[in-house]
């Protein structure tokens, strides 16, 4: 299995540049993508395949910041379990309960839907910078994979509400 | 300079050495041919002219066909056995078909997918679609003068994987090799992206005649990268004819009509339907019962309030495409229109509403999605011109899944993910000693199993006796370039295994593709033969070509012993191309590309190392 971020020339760190990703993504997609190999014997067109799910999974992963992040933390031996709750602080469980009562609350409410996806963004926003110290600067995997696990719930979440905006929308 | 073929694969060696290909646009009205000649691509013509083939097939009692417009023009007087819209039943059971087509035709279940009765006995989808194709292939072929090396076929965006099967079987069954199975929005990207030099977010709004596809793609420097598509597959230019059909058969008389009159009553509302594109009346002269024709004059307002429900249905996968991607209509650069339904002024006029512009029909609605896949075929088929140099992203419509305890769906690969795509997931056992696992591959959003689409069932046998819990079986999805799936499953701990490509709920298998070949041929025994044999020459000549280029380029990726082997491999192929035996050569080429596998794969690994080194310094912003 090749690394992602050596795929793509990048450093392995959780701070990347996108616009330097999405270049080399493309690179390596015109080397090996199967629409390049088409008339090319069997064999061959069968690794452009396997190389290109190779650097679209790579891509996807680290084009996300929480999955580049589990990704990162995976190579450093922490696998999260997106399962369990255990580790997770008291208060943000707590607060993961309040996050639920509103949304189940606003279900009918686009615009209440609206602003809760609006808040959830900011808390991320807000989380995500706090992952980065301690990925990159301070490392504490301790402190980032309950970032990361926190980060996990409120894509859920945000997704939940999607889906309900989506669901008014028909 | 070693490494130029290579890095550049798709590279023609000699631009005289232009292999012949096309784009073929398989519509459910209309299909086109269409190909790159001089640089320049185009439509080609049948022999009256015209490059329109209504995608009509007609069968006779001894099993000869008609396709195209004469087939057209006997609708009326053979209902029954002239099929119109067959692309409304690929890859589909009796119980997914629409209602106009169970009413126009005889439609048998057979258990998997739904037949045709005709005069001729059953025919499948298939059967039927690979008759267009055979028409279309014997035009590139005549006009082109020699055989094709392959073919491009368009197949709609929201084609689900039992669909795009039941496409990619009917061309190998009209004997087309498919270079790959590429989706109509993304072909009339291509084709607006290269003629117009386009870069930015554009959308393209593909109303078929019976299918309806939305697509969003970003184009920059040379990619084509969809975002999101979504769409219908089942809702087209036939739902409006149908509407309209219904309400003048209601004004007329409401009197139950025989086949031959509700089909020239179903001929006329599109008819009307077609002159109201133009004017604002129409007098629609419908038949009823006996001999009777009755005038009944058609307003354009008329025919749009009682379509506009139609027209709405279109604008909630827009939304959701929208949604899918994260984008505002106003991040839409351009809406493109795509397919003969476009041509309806509320169509155009919906949507100019929605996203505040007026839409992009600069090229024929009707022609752009097979000039887009006759350059695409171009570049599949290695004629690609140094500059000439693209790259076409494309996604999967539909999630892929499992069914689960419970009858709900468990998504293994989300909708719009870019394709080539593979996923594993870890599943266990949930009874002691338990020694198999049923596998039921789902295709579909919904939550339930009951409201996706059945793909495939499968079981993984011999699993060893273990605790509830204690094996560890890993599915592995892949969906390939053509966005066609394979499903594999193993047991981590024991490697017991099985594997399934998707085909057999709705496909053929390859026995019957084969068997339905040689029936096909069997008045020309000979020429299938001969064709075959010519195919595997040509085949095992690149291959032999390729691999010793290889060899020559990058032997130090291979040791003594390796090179030895795949030497030995060569000289067998080169003795079974002395004889004439077609399966013998076949068998070589397999064996050849067995022992190259590896070595392929290390080539292209080294090639990619060298490139990326190469090119980051200069190349990349900062």
């Amino acid at each position: 299995m090749h690394e992602y971020f050596s795929l793509f020339g990048l450093a392995e760190r959780f701070t990347i540049d996108p616009a330097q990703l999405d270049v080399a993504y493309r690179q390596v997609q015109a080397q090996v993508h199967p629409d390049r190999f088409a008339h090319r014997p069997e064999a061959e067109r069968r690794v452009a395949m396997q190389w290109a799910t190779l650097a679209n999974e790579a891509f996807r992963t680290l084009k996300n910041p929480l999955a580049r992040a589990r990704y990162l933390l995976g190579r450093r031996g922490v696998e999260i379990d997106a399962d369990r709750n255990n580790g997770m602080s008291h208060a943000f469980l707590m607060q993961q309960m309040e996050w639920r009562e509103a949304v189940e609350d606003s279900m009918a409410n686009p615009d209440a839907l609206q602003r809760l996806e609006r808040d959830l963004a900011r808390d991320e926003r807000v989380m995500l910078d706090d992952l980065k110290h301690t990925l990159d600067v301070e490392v504490d995997l301790t402190q980032a994979s309950e970032l990361v696990r926190r980060l996990m719930f409120m894509e859920k979440l945000r997704r939940e509400i999607d889906e309900a905006l989506a669901q008014l929308e028909t | 300079m070693a490494l130029l073929q290579l890095s550049e694969p798709g590279e023609s060696p000699d631009p005289h050495q232009q292999r012949l290909a096309v784009g073929i646009d398989l519509g459910t009205t209309n299909s086109l041919v269409a190909t790159v000649r001089n640089s320049i691509a185009e439509c080609l013509p049948a022999e009256d002219g015209g490059v329109i083939l209504p995608s009509v097939v007609r069968y006779y009692k001894d099993g000869h066909t008609v396709v195209g417009q004469a087939a057209l023009a006997a609708q009326t007087i053979d209902p029954r056995n002239t099929i119109a819209s067959i692309k409304r039943l690929m890859g589909r059971g009796l119980a997914d078909t629409d209602a106009g087509m169970r009413s126009r035709y005889d439609l048998v279940d057979t258990g998997d997918m739904v037949r045709v009765n005709t005069v001729a006995g059953l025919r499948t989808p298939v059967e039927i679609s690979a008759e267009i194709l055979k028409v279309l292939r014997e035009r590139a072929e005549a006009t082109l003068g020699d055989e094709l090396v392959g073919a491009v076929i368009t197949v709609p965006a929201y084609f689900d994987d039992a669909q795009r099967q039941a496409t990619k079987d009917a061309a190998r069954l009209a004997g087309l090799n498919v270079l790959r199975l590429l989706n109509e929005p993304t072909a009339a990207a291509i084709a607006y992206g290269l003629d117009e030099g386009a870069e930015g977010i554009y959308a393209v709004y593909d109303l078929g005649g019976g299918t309806f596809d939305f697509s969003i793609l970003r184009l920059s420097r040379g990619v084509f990268e969809v975002m999101a598509t979504s769409g219908d597959s089942s809702l087209g230019g036939d739902d409006f004819d149908e509407a309209l059909a219904d309400w003048l058969h209601k004004k007329a008389s409401g009197v139950d009509l025989d086949c031959s009159k509700s089909r020239a009553l179903l001929v006329e509302a599109r008819r009307v339907k077609e002159a109201l594109t133009e004017n604002a009346l129409c007098v629609a002269r419908v038949p009823v019962a006996a001999d009777g024709i009755k005038d009944i004059p058609v307003s354009v307002e008329e025919f749009h309030e009682l379509t506009r429900k139609l027209v709405e249905r279109s604008l909630s996968p827009v939304k959701k495409a929208l949604r899918d991607a994260a984008l505002k209509v106003d991040d839409i650069q351009a809406v493109v229109m795509v397919g003969g339904a476009t041509r309806m002024p509320h169509v155009r006029s919906a949507v100019a509403a929605l996203f505040g512009r007026e839409p992009n029909i600069d090229i024929d609605p009707e022609k752009v999605v097979a000039i887009g896949a006759a350059t695409q075929a171009n570049i599949l088929a290695g004629n690609r011109r140094a500059g000439e140099d693209w790259l076409l992203l494309d996604v999967i419509p539909l999630s892929l899944g499992l069914e689960m305890m419970g009858g709900l769906t468990e998504k293994i690969i989300t909708r719009n993910s870019t394709i080539p795509v593979s996923k594993a997931q870890d599943f266990t056992t949930y009874k002691d000693g338990q020694s198999a696992m049923a596998i039921h591959v789902v295709q579909g959003e919904r939550e339930l199993v009951a409201d996706c689409r059945s793909l495939a069932r499968f079981e993984l046998r011999g699993i060893p006796p273990m605790p509830a819990g204690g094996a560890r079986i890993r599915v592995t999805f892949q969906v390939d370039a053509d966005g066609l799936l394979a499903v594999s499953a193993r047991e981590q701990t024991t490697g017991v295994e099985a594997h399934v490509s998707v085909k057999p709920s709705y496909g053929l298998s390859d026995e019957e593709i084969t068997g339905m070949l040689k029936s096909g041929f069997e008045h020309a025994a000979n020429d299938m033969q001969a064709r075959s044999l010519r195919e595997q020459q040509v085949e095992a000549g690149r291959l032999i070509d390729a691999t010793e280029q290889a060899i020559k380029e990058d032997a130090d990726l291979l040791s003594a012993t390796e090179q030895a082997s795949v030497l030995a491999e060569i000289e067998r192929v080169r003795l079974l191309l002395q004889g004439l035996d077609h399966l013998a050569i076949k068998a070589g080429i397999d064996a050849l590309s067995a022992k190259t596998g590896d070595f392929a794969a290390r080539r292209m690994d080294k090639a990619i190392r060298l490139a990326l080194t190469g090119s980051r310094i200069d190349k990349l912003p900062l």
